[in-house]
């Protein structure tokens, strides 16, 4: 990444303790346009801590968050989403009572009026149209956008949140594990997806386990341990043993810096 | 073992659909009142007269009212125990704004409504907001408002001889005016027409969407940007204030405020919105299905009278009714 270009997201010293614990411990980060930076990290790291802290799920105890090269104060989800950053999360965050349409429109549902705006109601036509082209632009199939999520299939539940989140054109993505439900084809579709919308100049960053997902699609790669940012690497110039001993403990960049 | 069982209706994914619709959830309900109906007026010529409609359509009214905003709640996953004594306490505040301090009717009734609608509001603030179960938050209110109501009544009955149209709002008849051969009284258009607003609201509003994702995955719909708090409050304030209207429509039925009477009224309530297919678990539901359930209530009820049934009977039947509709609905999910 060049120099001049301005960071769309900047984290400087995060630090979320939950009682005792530390779970995120001044942690700084930036992501560029255009870039795909993967958080990777065992289970317990803090990477999901770090990224609800920027889509608006926790409050930070320290540190500062910059978007778009201002400080933002990212108080409430809606916050986040009001800025552009649009977060798929692990456990995809659907309501599986409501259909497709409902979950995508979640929260940010289109309305028609009647009465001179006194009374508002859904325009439930125009939502299912528009999740249906959405869909069909994903190239998932699924049998009506009045099915219920919780008749849909793993992978077609992944596609409505990844719908949901393109949909309002993200200036940030943040997927959280988005091919853990999925197989293998449906798993080269998101990787496929990640891609274009790096063409697209939306960075994104994605937390995964699966390390060949993240050699697959990221620029930089960012490991966390226990709470703590331990490697910064450009995917082009590390290699999976590496990643492994960082995520492990084996290895730690911080502390050779403190030392 | 037995191989010739039928098969199961999993392997028939177009039948499970079918079964897990809410289209046949609905039918279903509407199915075992057109039985009820049926068999009754099998048994007793006396079922099917136009008077004895009539006066199940009234008795339907007020427990159909209650069970109407208790829809909105149970649909969210919550319970509201309150409605039955914030009824009372709402015909009580009617009865003193109209009797003691002369306000118009019209005033009279939004009290009324007014009263219901600020319990319901204080319910959902400490449900939202302190994080209190909704069974005892509601339960609590249920002694509050029993309590109030009674305060407020000096522990009498308060007749509203001052306010003689009051009576005319149940017992009125708009219809009888037109139609005098059809003198349905007010308090069943009110029911009719508070179900449609109730539809509506449901089943069109953002407020409806909210209801049945809150009851379906609250943490996804907080972070979907819901402000779930205000929502979640909304929906009991909205569940109160037909509990307001349901203790309006009451009084006008009875001519008189009566203090005691409403404890008990909010499991009938309940009870209505279950038969009629609303999972207390949340996330599903429809206002069909509750006006549904409610008239399954009163047809049971009334059929069984005029059938000579003893009345301790009739409450025993009804419960019945109410664990078998239950079952029913959960056979047919595990199909």
């Amino acid at each position: 990444m060049s120099a001049a270009m301005e960071p769309i997201l900047q984290v400087e010293n995060l630090v979320k303790r939950f009682g005792g614990l530390t779970a995120v411990d001044h942690v700084s980060l930036a992501v560029y346009p255009g870039e795909v930076v993967g958080l990777v990290g065992d289970n317990g790291a803090g990477k999901s801590t770090l990224i609800k802290m920027v889509s608006g799920v926790y409050q930070p105890n320290e540190g500062a968050i910059y978007f778009a090269g201002r400080p933002v104060n990212i108080s409430r989800p809606s916050d986040a989403r009001d800025m552009g950053i649009e977060t798929i999360y692990q456990d995809l965050a659907l309501a599986g009572n409501l259909d497709a349409s409902a979950n995508i429109f979640l929260g940010r549902e289109r309305k028609k009026s009647w009465l001179g705006g006194i009374v508002r109601t859904l325009d439930e036509k125009l939502m299912i149209d528009e999740s249906r082209t959405l869909m069909e632009h994903l190239d998932v199939k699924i049998p009506t956008m009045q099915a219920k999520i919780d008749n849909l299939s793993g992978g077609q539940r992944q596609a409505v949140a990844i719908a949901r989140a393109l949909y309002w054109h993200a200036k940030l993505m943040i997927m959280d594990e988005p091919t853990n439900n999925l197989g293998v084809v449906e798993q080269g579709k998101v990787l496929d997806l990640i891609r274009r919308l790096r063409s697209q100049n939306v960075p994104v960053i994605l937390i995964s386990h699966t390390m060949h997902d993240v050699f697959a699609v990221t620029d930089r790669i960012v490991v966390m341990h226990r709470g703590r940012k331990v490697a910064e690497k450009r995917t082009a110039e590390t290699s999976h043993e590496e990643i492994v001993q960082y995520m492990v403990g084996a290895k730690d960049d911080s502390r050779a810096a403190a030392d | 073992m037995d191989i010739s069982v039928a098969p199961s209706s999993s392997q028939n994914p177009w039948l499970r659909t079918l079964l897990h619709s809410d289209a046949t959830r609905r039918l279903l309900a509407f199915a075992a009142l057109i039985i009820l109906i049926i068999f009754f007026s099998l048994r007793s010529e006396a079922f099917l007269r136009y008077n004895n409609v009539v006066g199940i359509l009234l008795a339907t009214s007020v427990n159909g009212i209650l069970a109407l905003g208790v829809t909105f709640v149970i649909i969210t996953g919550g319970i509201d125990l309150s409605i039955g004594t914030v009824m009372a306490f709402s015909a009580v505040m009617s009865a003193v704004f109209l009797t003691e301090w002369n306000v118009p009717l019209a005033l009279g009734v939004l009290g009324g409504i007014g009263t219901g609608a600020l319990a319901g509001l204080i319910n959902g603030i400490i449900i939202s907001r302190m994080r209190v179960p909704p069974f005892i938050a509601t339960l609590g209110m249920m002694y509050v408002a029993k309590g109030l109501a009674l305060i407020f009544s000096d522990l009498r009955p308060i007749y509203f001889y001052e306010a003689p149209q009051f009576r005319e709002i149940s017992m009125g008849s708009v219809v009888g005016r037109f139609i005098p051969e059809y003198d349905i009284p007010n308090a069943v258009l009110i029911l009719f027409g508070a179900a449609i607003i109730a539809s509506i609201l449901l089943s069109r509003t953002v407020f409806g969407r909210y209801t049945f994702a809150l009851g379906s995955n609250e943490e996804a719909t907080r972070l979907s940007g819901v402000n779930v708090k205000t929502w979640k409050t909304a929906v009991y304030m909205i569940c109160g204030a037909f509990a307001g209207l349901g203790g309006v429509v009451m009084a006008a039925r009875l001519n008189s405020a009566q203090p005691a009477l409403g404890q008990g009224y909010e499991l009938d309530a309940i009870a209505a919105v279950v038969i009629g297919g609303t999972s207390l678990s949340g996330g599903e539901g429809s206002i069909m299905g509750t006006i549904i359930g409610a008239f399954v209530m009163s047809v049971l009820t009334n059929g069984l009278r005029i059938m000579s049934v003893p009345q301790e009977w009739q409450i025993v039947v009804t419960g019945a009714i109410l664990v078998l509709a239950v079952y029913l609905d959960i056979i047919r999910r595990r199909a």
